[in-house]
């Protein structure tokens, strides 16, 4: 098992190498350039020149990529083109909101949804699941702009129940109460879709595992239906849910661009829609090293799960 | 020896899109302390079922709609889940056809055979795993102390129908319920299994329902027989009886289906002409009115009704042909019981 998480991350280097390639030919292939951005409109052709060679913009790509990678093996991710920051530090700045977001929902969808998928399972066509499954696919279904702009409408506006947008209340003490309240809306769009994906994994895992002959040895022993469903019937059906969470984890980092825009929420993806308008090439390549290492770690930690839960599973 | 079982006249009705489905219908038998039952018959007469009404562990649109199961006088027909869950792995527990899928893969066998001896003998964890390990031994597998933390796969299958065994008889169940227990399984596993199960009944006295095909078990284990057509006991009698005097014209039928009766080693079911009728659309006389060579123009529009003749043993048969020894029986039975 060490032996194959070590080769899993030796193979990561090569993936990341090659991602950060792409990336760096696509962000420079994108119309504009950080200058115009920056620089005033009545700056000359000549003052243009000079700031972009200051920042070694005028040279070939290629080039631009190897002071990237050489920077980047020296641990230093560069400063934004935009604000002059360097850009670890309006990373780390932005993480902590979106891992804070993305974390209370997932767990909110999977706390809500993996009981109630269970419940459907074990109570299939009856009005409890005809219910549960037509919500999940109204959450997989409903776009987070509309849904996000659909509650604060309702809660924000008219209830005035929850701030519209943003972490923290500005001026405001910056308490654990007054982030609760911001988080709820957001929360509530994103785990809708997060649950709502859920509950259908969980389902169709479930029936598939109620049917098998050992549950009906698990029976035939005097078990209690708690256990047989909770015990016997669950670990067999995790092996989905895994792929799902495995999926979803990613999300932690890069997923909620639109609803953080939609909310005003400070985390990364706000930062993502902001570099790129700005065409902060260095946010954005640092952005895009990060998700990708996320997406890596997150299939490593699937497939270490997989054999977690599935005795049969075995990498060696 | 006293009844342990008695089975009367069931019916096991199963809702489907199309309507209520009879796969069993009027099964009567009934078993002592120790004593063994076969259950044989083509493929879909609904022994699996009977077997699974017994226990209440029929798909959840199967249930028993008419007739009593007593078991030590409690009619299990009538009984609630909760008291099925008691009696269920303690005094009545199952072994299935298939061991491959009948364990759980994903937990360890000390986990699965300790869980009922948990539940019903009221063991400690380490008291269960000690019993576990002795149950273990006792069907014959080797290294039990190492298997006991072992996942089923890494077992054959007649491993794992061993282990099966000592789950099921791990509470000292009175009765055992085994559906096809060998037929899974290569030809030296079978006797070897049905050697041990042997052993095993005569130590504990458990009394066995066996589910089979093969005639061959049948001669080997059985006390007596009870022989299914289409979902209804045509014939039940000893073992010796059936083999000597085989009276239906449905076990006749099975009987000659067998090319060497001689040879123990071809002893399997092979089919008569013609097909079982669907349970869809049952006759409403006789049920194996179209394949029977001697059927009579009554027997398709009246119902035989299961009866016994007078014989060596106790022997019962549904089928107007003998009519006469049946009424004989009767009128006897009914003068024993004036003059007692
Ligand atoms: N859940 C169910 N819904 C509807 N019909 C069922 C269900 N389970 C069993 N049956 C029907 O009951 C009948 C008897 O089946 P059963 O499994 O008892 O046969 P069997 O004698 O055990 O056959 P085999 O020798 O093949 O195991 C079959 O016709 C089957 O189609
Ligand atoms: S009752 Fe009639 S049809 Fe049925 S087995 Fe007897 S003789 Fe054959
Ligand atoms: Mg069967």
């Amino acid at each position: 098992m060490l032996q194959y998480i070590i080769r899993r991350i030796l193979i990561a280097i090569p993936v990341l190498f090659g991602v950060t390639v792409l990336n760096f030919l696509i962000i420079n292939l994108a119309p504009g350039n950080p200058v115009d951005m920056m620089v005033n409109p009545s700056a000359t052709p000549a003052q243009l020149a000079a700031t972009k060679h200051a920042l070694g913009l005028d040279q070939p790509v290629w080039v631009q990529y190897w002071n990237w990678l050489v920077q980047l093996l020296h641990g230093n991710l560069g400063f934004s083109y935009s604000t002059r920051e360097p850009v670890t530090q309006i990373l780390m700045a932005h993480v902590g909101p979106t891992v804070l977001l993305m974390g209370v929902s997932l767990i909110v969808g999977y706390l809500i949804a993996i009981p109630l998928g269970i419940i459907c399972a074990r109570k299939q066509n009856s009005w409890i699941d005809y219910i549960v499954t037509g919500f999940s696919f109204f959450g997989i279904s409903v776009p987070h702009f509309f849904l996000g702009l659909g509650v604060i409408y309702v809660f924000a506006s008219k209830l005035l129940w929850f701030p519209t947008g943003s972490m923290n209340t500005l001026g405001g003490d910056g308490s654990f109460i007054d982030t609760f309240n911001h988080l709820v809306l957001p929360v509530l769009v994103l785990a809708t879709g997060i649950g709502g994906n859920m509950v259908r994994y969980v389902r169709s895992s479930m029936l598939d595992v109620l049917g098998k002959d050992y549950l009906r040895t698990a029976k035939a022993k005097g078990l209690s239906q708690f256990l047989i469903t909770n015990k016997h019937a669950l670990r067999n059906s995790l092996i989905p849910i895994i792929t799902v969470i495995g999926i979803d984890i990613p999300l932690l980092i890069g997923g909620a661009i639109v609803t953080e825009q939609v909310f005003q929420w400070p985390g990364l993806g706000l930062l993502t829609i902001q570099s790129i308008t700005s065409r902060d090439y260095s946010t954005l390549m640092a952005i895009n090293l990060l998700a990708a290492c996320t997406v890596l770690f997150a299939n490593l930690l699937t497939d270490i799960l997989y054999a977690v839960a599935d005795p049969r599973i075995r990498y060696d | 020896m006293s009844e342990l079982l008695k089975v009367d006249k069931i019916k096991t009705e199963f809702q489907t899109d199309k309507g209520p489905v009879t796969s069993v219908d009027e099964v009567s038998f009934d078993l002592k302390e120790g004593e063994t039952i076969c259950l044989v018959g083509e493929s879909g007469c609904g022994k699996s079922v009977t077997s699974l009404s017994i226990m209440h562990l029929l798909d959840r649109n199967g249930s028993v709609t008419e007739g009593s199961i007593l078991f030590e006088d409690k009619d299990l027909a009538k009984a609630t889940e909760a008291q099925m869950r008691k009696i269920r792995g303690n005094d009545i527990s199952m072994i299935f056809q298939e061991p491959m899928t009948s364990l759980n893969p994903v937990l360890t066998i000390g986990d699965q055979l300790t869980e009922g001896i948990r539940l019903h003998m009221k063991y400690s964890k380490s008291e269960a795993k000690k019993y576990a390990i002795e149950m273990l031994k006792k069907v014959g597998i080797p290294r039990a102390e190492g298997i006991i933390d072992e996942y089923p796969h890494k077992l054959s299958g007649g491993m794992r129908q061993r282990v099966m065994i000592a789950m099921a008889l791990s509470c000292k169940p009175k009765l055992l319920i085994a559906d096809e227990p060998t037929t899974a399984l290569d030809v030296t596993i079978q006797a070897q299994i049905l050697e041990l199960m042997k052993k095993l009944r005569e130590e504990s006295n458990t009394a066995i329902i066996l589910i089979t095909h093969d005639l061959g078990v049948v001669a080997e284990m059985a006390d007596k027989v009870a022989v299914m057509y289409a979902g209804q006991v045509v014939e039940e009698t000893d073992v010796y009886t059936l083999f000597d005097n085989p009276k239906h014209p449905y076990t006749l039928g099975l009987m000659e289906s067998i090319p060497h009766i001689t040879n123990p080693d071809d002893m399997r079911l092979t089919s008569i002409p013609g097909s079982v009728p669907s349970a869809r659309n049952m006759p409403k006389g006789c049920r194996f009115y179209d394949r029977c060579p001697h059927a009579m123009e009554r027997c398709l529009a009246e119902k035989p009704e299961l009866k016994s003749i007078e014989d060596k043993q106790a022997h019962s048969i549904r089928c107007f042909l003998y009519e006469n020894e049946e009424k004989d029986y009767e009128k006897k039975h009914a003068e024993k019981e004036v003059s007692s």
